[in-house]
């Protein structure tokens, strides 16, 4: 009933659905139960990847939430996918246990390589999983919010946002750089044994976490469409368009903004929780300026304002980095920034428009006008051209 | 100098921080007692220098229709602007019936409490449809949480029916704002702050880019506004001014330079020297 | 996403220290094989000579025979004498040979050390003078007091300050005072004094430590200032020391110490104006076209890299004209920026004015493709660009206080851009029609500017000046296809924390962030002090979200 209510109107998000349901159904079968020398096996670095790939739609759809709807376009968002990691990749390291190479129980190794004699208060309490799966939600639920509240008060809008959530991210990176901060310094936190007891390279547990990425995702989705189609969307939208006219209106623009710009850093962080288990690894690498603009182009190509969109950005753009990067890692660079100045030159509505308007032109025939009148133009002969 | 006079003004001890201030309660009656609704007293405005308002003294009656006009540069929307809380003035205050200090509101409690605006240049959401235009404009809980929720009752469909034939975009109620004519959006913005249920209507420019029967359709709405609301309008289309002026305010280089009816007004030496120039 | 960092140091440690250990042995094991076997023929044939030259008798013998010789050829007055010793100290020294012969090694060449001719190849049977320890220290001396009769006062000087270290013990007193008797040149004498003052500071009677307090208060070498604390500090603590001597000394050195504080924040004052100035630098084009055009362009530190490369690439065209290169380094890099600038506006901004977030997307574009393309024509690694001689070395204005020439020039510079820039806005055609279509674009086209060609000329500028700024950062860091990225950031903080659209602003903006940054590193760390400094710009902001000179009125605030 819900379901149908925020689903009508929707063929997009009908289909996203499916495919993840799919997902959900298929990855565990095909992985687990088919053998491997099927034709039909799915391996379990392809259950990575793709579980790889349904935490960036994740993230993606975070930010098509707050760029898409709310016009705010924050260059920041990956600090609150980094922060949600780190606090997954913290309970990952308490679970290491003394099996680290120093075989310290109650010290992850890097501590006891910079001779830290007994852990810092901010990691008390992520050897418990509830704790740290709290954490990945407060803690950059509550940066965001404190960061929205002063940057929203003050009415800093548009690009100088955008700059000083930059700002927020290059200052995440170099802090979680330093060896005193107590996160592992540059090269963060990793080699994880297991979570929630299971060992993690292990192929159920990839299975289980990309299923995880995939009922996150939907559910996700189902959320940030029921608040889209909400009242508040609706007022979301208002102030992207007129932000004083809804001042004058009598809302409380700041408020609106704040709500939306919370909750998508939280989406945000669970993308990044689901993802560090996965990768193995989380370093301050992900506060890099360039991960949170690259993630704005997955949501640019895919298409804004229509989160489905972003999820079919997300994939498309790393689905085509994965394989750039394999075959000619040189032109991965020059593709990128190529798809930056493609999309915003030629495609403001991303994929999604391309595909509404081939759609659209079929609808009402345009579609076969043109193309007879070009097939003429080069003397080609076609069906419905009358001699 | 600048930093010693700013901490110097954050301990003053007759002001209060806006977020420990309660928040404003408009639901015991406004105070109009007296009969005006709206004081402006003495307020001043400057930017750079440049003195927008001049120890503006301004007094609407309750249910007036008031016509504002002046050269420009006058301080015509700069007014406007302090009334509804978009620019605080250097020195004055400003008081909305007998017992709401607005100097210490924000916009959207001005708003909420009663004071509707429309901007010189139209503005309305271009991508929600006019109805939605309207649902949104439309007196309500304002805040957040409940927004997620909300459900229009039939009492509230009725309320933004009769509000779009009032404006005439019945036709119109499920395209795109952003599609309307010039003269539409005029009124739909006057009919977004008809959903407000608002005191005070403050009007910029209505008719500007208005064909001549939309205009004096405009006349005719704005006058039946009239008792309901204060209505100040700001127009220097002087034939519509003169078809729905009762009292008219002349301003210029910020304060008050002449006012009563447009005849009188129009008569006056002053006014005639600043419209037609030494 | 994510690169994995090898833990490479933490392997990398006990390695490192094995393979200084060895380096260690090696170097102390040499000189004792070499005396192990002397060469009696080299001796026989310098002996059988029949006027044999003084410095000859290097070659062979024991350590004290060497040391012996090594006093007689200094004091000979032979010209060659210096750089002989110095040859020997240095471990460059070559003799041996039929007939004997003494030759110098350089690098890869080699010459006759008594005539100076240059020599195709190391003679047969020359092999390296060893030196041992205590040879090293009589050298030294001997140097020093070669160099103490040196006819040019400013080495007489250097010589003299360089005693400093060895003074304590008076070894150099009676040295000195012949020295002094002769002395004439004021500096020099004031030099010599100093140390024959440390001197008696150790190693006099007490009278004579309490005059040399006075002297040595004024000083600020920290070999003096050392002194003057183990006086303090041993005498006030030891039975039989002197109270009065321990309290002047103490007073001698806290002074110093306050003097070296003080040039310490002249010195902090300099290194942050200095960074000051690179971000002025880097900031100054963004502000015109940030801040007057209001176009942001993310490609900004991509043109800064690519005026660095253009400097590299002249000096590849002219390795033997540094110092031409660089000042050809200055147009080329304005003009090659400045032309990619006007490509960038052309080809793709002019297509997003007035959608900003576009704008800042598709620039983001350019400067990956900008990056990669650096990467694949030069190469992925950092390159060095050699700096003239004039822009290398300090100036050493007294012992604890020195400027680089490099960051001395480039403040200048900065500033001289700056007044340029200023001038051009303010006096020229283009400047007045740039401010014109700022304020207000169509008044601007209807009274006659072609505002688009604005357009383009004002990117282009701000562009060009991105690439000077690239020429002045290739002398103060390698340059590398990451170099714009570090400075984007800042410059855009600069541009917005000074007011978008005031180029004062600008100008304070870069030199505050620098001074800031500067003084927070010694108690914050350099990384921690650059985080501060980014909160403290974020919350800045929020205060004053227009910058330190905003624009004001009501066109500013829609």
């Amino acid at each position: 009933m819900l379901l149908q209510r925020l689903l009508s109107h929707d063929r997009g998000g009908q289909i996203l659905l499916v495919l993840l349901l799919a997902v959900m159904v298929l990855v565990p079968v095909l992985n687990l139960a088919v053998p491997a020398d099927s034709p039909f096996h799915l391996s379990t670095t392809t259950v990575t990847l793709l579980g790889k790939y349904l935490c960036y739609a994740l993230l993606a759809l975070a930010l098509d939430l707050i760029w898409g709807y709310c016009g705010i376009l924050s260059l920041g968002h990956a600090a609150f996918f980094g922060l949600g990691g780190y606090a997954m990749g913290m309970y990952l390291m308490r679970q290491i246990g003394d099996r680290g190479v120093y075989g310290n129980a109650e010290l992850p190794d890097f501590m006891v390589f910079l001779n830290w004699q007994e852990l810092p208060w901010y990691w008390l309490g992520f050897d418990q999983f509830w704790f740290a799966a709290l954490m990945v939600v407060l803690v950059p639920g509550l940066l965001a919010g404190i960061f929205g509240y002063l940057a929203f008060r003050s009415r800093v809008t548009g690009v100088y946002l955008s700059i000083i959530t930059q700002a927020l991210t290059v200052a995440l990176m170099l802090a979680f750089e330093l060896n005193s901060m107590g996160f592992g310094g540059t090269n963060g936190l990793t080699d994880f044994k297991e979570i929630l007891g299971a060992p993690i390279t292990a192929d159920s547990t990839r299975v289980a976490l990309c299923v995880a990425s995939a009922l996150m995702l939907a559910l996700a989705y189902l959320l940030c469409r029921a608040i889209v189609t909400s009242r508040y969307g609706r007022i979301v939208l208002a102030l992207r368009d007129a932000e004083s006219r809804t001042r004058f209106c009598g809302y409380k623009v700041e408020h609106f903004k704040l709500w939306l710009f919370v909750f998508s850093a939280v989406l945000a962080a669970i993308a990044g929780a689901l993802y560090v288990p996965q990768v193995g690894i989380i370093n301050p690498g992900e506060f890099k300026p360039l991960n949170s603009i690259e993630l704005v182009v997955w949501v640019a190509v895919g298409g804004r304002a229509t989160l489905y969109g972003a999820v079919a950005g997300a994939f498309s753009v790393n689905y085509a980095k994965t394989w750039l990067t394999s075959v000619y890692p040189e032109a991965w660079l020059f593709a990128l920034g190529a798809l930056f100045v493609l999309v915003t030159l030629f495609l403001p509505k991303g994929l999604v428009g391309v595909v509404a308007t081939l759609r659209q032109a079929r609808a009402d025939g345009s579609l076969q006008r043109n193309w007879q009148r070009l097939a003429s133009r080069f003397g080609v002969p076609t069906k419905g051209e009358q001699p | 100098m600048k930093l010693l006079d700013s901490a110097r003004e954050g301990l003053r001890r007759d002001r209060v921080f806006d977020f420990m201030l309660p928040p404003p309660n408009f639901s015991e009656d406004l105070d109009t007692r007296h009969g005006p609704i709206l004081y402006v007293e003495d307020v001043s405005v400057s930017f750079d220098g440049f003195r927008a308002l001049n120890n503006l003294t301004l007094y609407i009656n309750d249910g007036e229709l008031r016509c504002i006009i002046g050269p420009n540069g006058a301080g015509k929307t700069t007014m406007m602007d302090v009334i509804t809380g978009r620019t605080r003035p250097d020195s004055g205050s400003v008081w909305f019936g007998q017992n709401i200090d607005l100097l210490r509101l924000s916009e959207h409690q001005i708003a909420q409490g009663g004071i509707g605006r429309k901007f010189q240049k139209p503005t309305v959401f271009e991508h929600l449809s006019v109805f939605e235009n309207l649902e949104l404009a439309m007196a309500s809980d304002k805040r957040v949480w409940p927004n997620l929720w909300f459900r229009l009752t039939g009492e509230q469909r009725d309320r933004i029916d009769e509000i779009l034939q009032l404006v005439r975009l019945t036709d119109h109620a499920r395209r795109r704002a952003g599609a309307l004519s010039h003269g539409q959006k005029q009124w739909l913005e006057i009919g977004m702050l008809l959903m407000q249920n608002p005191r005070v209507l403050l009007v910029d420019e209505p008719v500007a880019g208005m064909t001549f029967e939309e205009t004096e359709r405009t006349a005719e709405l704005l006058t039946s506004l009239a008792g309901r609301h204060s209505v100040i309008v700001v127009e220097h289309d002087m034939a519509f001014v003169r078809s729905i002026a009762r009292t008219v305010t002349v301003l210029h280089q910020g304060s008050v330079l002449a006012e009563g009816s447009m005849d009188a007004v129009q008569n006056d030496p002053r006014v005639i020297e600043v419209y037609l120039g030494e | 996403m994510t690169e994995r960092i090898p833990l490479l140091h933490r392997n990398a440690l006990p390695l490192l220290a094995l393979l200084l250990w060895c380096g260690a042995g090696l170097a102390t094991a040499e000189p004792a094989i070499d005396t192990a076997t002397p060469a009696p023929s080299v001796e026989a044939a310098a002996n059988a000579s029949p006027a044999p030259h003084p410095a000859l008798a290097l070659i062979g013998g024991s350590f004290n025979a060497r040391a012996a010789a090594a006093r007689q050829l200094a004091s000979s007055g032979e010209p060659q004498a210096v750089a002989i010793l110095e040859a020997l100290l240095g471990g460059q020294l070559y003799g041996g040979g039929e007939p004997p012969q003494l030759v110098i090694k350089q690098g890869s060449a080699f010459s006759d050390a008594l005539s100076g001719a240059a020599l195709a190849e190391l003679p047969t049977g020359a092999r390296k003078i060893p030196v041992n320890n205590s040879l090293r220290g009589q050298l030294r001396d001997l140097l020093a007091t070669l160099s103490l009769r040196h006819s040019d006062p400013q080495v007489r000087r250097d010589a003299a300050l360089r005693l400093l270290g060895n003074a304590a013990d008076g070894r150099y007193q009676p040295l000195l005072a012949e020295l002094l008797t002769s002395e004439q040149h004021p500096e020099v004498r004031q030099a010599l004094l100093l140390v024959q003052a440390l001197g008696q500071l150790g190693s006099g009677s007490e009278q004579q430590q309490a005059v040399a307090v006075d002297t040595l208060a004024d000083s600020l070498q920290p070999e003096i200032r050392n002194a003057l604390e183990v006086l303090a500090s041993a005498d006030g603590a030891s039975a039989d020391g002197n109270p009065t001597l321990a309290a002047a000394a103490r007073t001698a050195a806290d002074a110093i110490d306050a003097r070296i504080q003080r040039f310490q924040l002249l010195e902090n004052i300099f290194f942050g104006l200095s960074l000051g100035s690179v971000l002025l630098l880097a900031a100054i084009g963004l502000a015109i076209t940030f801040g007057v055009m209001g176009v942001i362009n993310m490609a900004h530190g991509e043109l800064i890299m690519i005026g660095a490369y253009t400097t590299y690439s002249i000096q590849l065209l002219l390795p033997n004209h540094i110092s031409l290169a660089l000042l050809l380094s200055i147009p080329a890099a304005f003009v090659v920026s400045g032309l990619v600038g006007i490509a960038i506006e052309r080809g793709i901004i002019r297509h997003l004015y007035g959608r900003p977030l576009e704008t800042l997307l598709a620039t983001f574009g350019v400067s990956l493709i900008l990056q990669q393309a650096v990467r694949s024509i030069y190469s992925p690694l950092n390159r060095a660009v050699s700096s003239p001689e004039w822009l290398s070395g300090s100036w050493q204005i007294n012992p604890v206080f020195a400027l680089t020439w490099n960051r001395l020039y480039i403040l200048f510079f900065a500033l001289a851009v700056f007044a340029a820039l200023w001038l051009v806005l303010k006096h020229t055609r283009l400047g007045l029609q740039v401010r014109a279509v700022a304020q207000n674009r169509g008044m601007a086209r209807a009274i006659g500017v072609r505002a688009s060609r604005v357009d383009a000329l004002t990117f282009g500028l701000g562009s060009g000046i991105a690439g000077v700024a690239g020429v002045a950062l290739s002398q103060l860091t390698n340059v590398g296809p990451n170099l714009g990225q570090d400075y984007i950031i800042d410059s855009f903080l600069v541009v917005v924390f000074g007011g978008v659209g005031n180029l004062w602003g600008t100008l304070v903006g870069a030199f505050g962030l620098g001074i800031i940054n500067k003084f927070l590193e010694p108690w914050a760390g350099a990384m921690l002090a650059k985080i501060l400094v980014l909160i403290a710009i974020i919350l800045f902001i929020q205060k004053r979200p227009r910058g330190l000179f905003p624009q004001k009125g009501r066109a500013a605030e829609g």
